[in-house]
């Protein structure tokens, strides 16, 4: 399932450059976008996931409008051309 | 004894919750020049400098609040650092455990010119035995029988203190926890925290859990320990297994920081704090104070400090001595100051007045680096900076 992984301006050095990456999440959930996203791109996954595969604290990753923390986390469900934004959030700096 | 250290200049390295400060002076410290900030943004509570085996390498502990915590290295003084896959420090996975925090950077002794060691937050000891590339948590530590019991100070829950004893022995500190000792290289350790005090439970005097807040020694008398506690001022005399009060003469025995003399094991720093409800200097005066009788006395150190309306607080790794003769003592506070003196205490310049907090200082005197291994940090350095060139054609 192919969605679209918009990499905040921070990490898109170690993202090739790139502002917006396609992959494809065959389980079809934010968990799967996230581990696709980081075989492609590890030192995003790295700053964007714990060791444990927890995303960090002060990082939101929303599916379109909506935050996961507020739904399923990372076994959120994505849909066929949705938008997953990772950004981070007001609570660091 | 530690050689009294001749080198080509002293620097100062600063750790604040924006970024990392680089400070130098020739051996007369007499005239400070600064650079940074580095690691821009990002918290940098623990900085090192390892000069052993003929490297100039500084050492930063960063804390990116977005992207996770990270152990940087830089091999020409500040100038360029090593990127967060450089030298990975992550909790195995079957731990269950994050890296939250780098808390202390410790180089290992002299003799051991490529052992290293870090701690973290939740509280664990990393250690490196190829100076610094590859690491590893303690397995005795990550598995101790405590640990489901330790609970976070107001910092977190961290090990922030890490003193190698000698002959397999090393003490580790942490908030809270208390104070442990191996005697087996590692491999396992005790609580040793008789006479410490927790004034924040009910059995004031337990077995663990003490909020310690830091624990020096001196590498001629290993077995001589001066503990600064969460409330308490303390002395062993038996490498921990014991400790009895000295708060003699201090106007409080609440406070955070505390530094030994480079050459002198009954000489030892620290900076007393009103209390724990109130984290400022006693009297808003900002006074250092210093102990030559293990703690027997304390004087006051505050000529050149100021005695007015100084509501300053220094924090646990904020106050650090270098090894010229006569000392230099040095700490960084949390308005962002940071004052020096080269005459052991006796008087002070403020080399910085308007850092963000500050939360590490170290000192560390330069020698010469030998022309083999300059050889080497210039290749590292090359290869770091044509690694940021842009392409040609790039925007």
């Amino acid at each position: 399932m192919p969605v679209v992984v918009a990499i905040p301006g921070p990490l898109q050095p170690y993202a090739g450059g790139r502002s917006d990456v396609m992959v494809s999440a065959p389980g079809g959930t934010v968990g799967d976008a996230l581990e696709a996203l980081g075989d492609e791109y590890p030192g995003v996954r790295d700053r964007v996931l714990t060791e444990q595969g927890d995303v960090r604290q002060h990082l939101n990753v929303f599916v379109d409008e909506d935050n996961v923390r507020f739904a399923s986390g990372l076994a959120t469900p994505v849909f066929d051309g949705c938008r997953v934004t990772i950004l981070p959030a007001v609570s660091g700096g | 004894m530690p050689k009294k250290a001749s080198g080509s200049g002293v620097l100062l390295l600063v750790g604040t919750t924006k970024g990392a400060f680089v400070f130098r002076s020739s051996g007369a410290r007499t005239k400070w020049t600064m650079s940074g900030p580095y690691l821009r943004g990002e918290p940098v509570y623990a900085m090192a400098f390892d000069g052993r085996a003929g490297r100039q390498r500084l050492w930063a502990g960063t804390g990116n609040p977005f992207f996770g915590s990270s152990l940087r290295s830089s091999d020409d003084l500040g100038g360029t650092w090593s990127d967060k896959e450089e030298h990975a420090i992550k909790f195995p996975a079957s731990s269950g455990l994050a890296l939250k925090q780098i808390w202390q950077i410790r180089p290992g002794p002299v003799h051991q010119p490529d052992v290293m060691y870090c701690g973290v937050e939740p509280s664990a000891l990393f250690e490196s035995r190829d100076a610094g590339k590859t690491w590893t948590a303690n397995a005795g530590l990550l598995g101790h029988e405590h640990r489901p019991k330790w609970t976070p100070g107001g910092g977190g829950l961290c090990l922030h203190t890490i003193v190698p004893l000698g002959d397999g022995r090393m003490g580790i500190a942490m908030s809270t926890g208390g104070f442990y000792r191996s005697d087996d290289g590692g491999k396992s350790g005790r609580a040793r925290n008789v006479g410490v005090r927790a004034e924040f439970l009910p059995d004031k005097n337990p077995e663990f859990g003490q909020c310690v807040h830091k624990v020096v020694s001196h590498p001629a008398r290993p077995e001589r320990l001066f503990l600064q506690n969460h409330w308490g001022l303390y002395r062993s005399d038996d490498f921990g297994d014991t400790w009895h009060d000295i708060a003699n003469g201090v106007p409080s025995d609440f406070g955070f920081s505390m530094a030994i003399h480079p050459h002198d094991p009954d000489t030892a720093y620290i900076v007393p704090l009103e209390s724990d409800g109130f984290r400022c200097v006693p009297e808003a005066k900002l006074r250092v104070y210093r102990t030559r009788d293990a703690g027997k006395s304390w004087k006051p150190l505050s000529r050149g400090l100021p005695q007015e309306g100084a509501f300053e607080s220094v924090l646990r790794d904020g106050l650090d001595t270098d090894t010229s003769d006569p000392a230099g003592v040095y700490f960084g506070t949390r308005s962002g100051k940071v004052f020096a003196s080269r005459d052991e205490g006796a008087s002070w310049e403020m080399v910085a007045k308007s850092l963000p907090s500050v939360v590490c200082v170290k000192a560390a005197v330069l020698a010469p680096a030998p022309s083999h291994a300059k050889r080497k940090v210039t290749a590292a350095h090359s290869k770091r900076k044509a690694a940021r060139r842009p392409t040609r054609g790039a925007r």
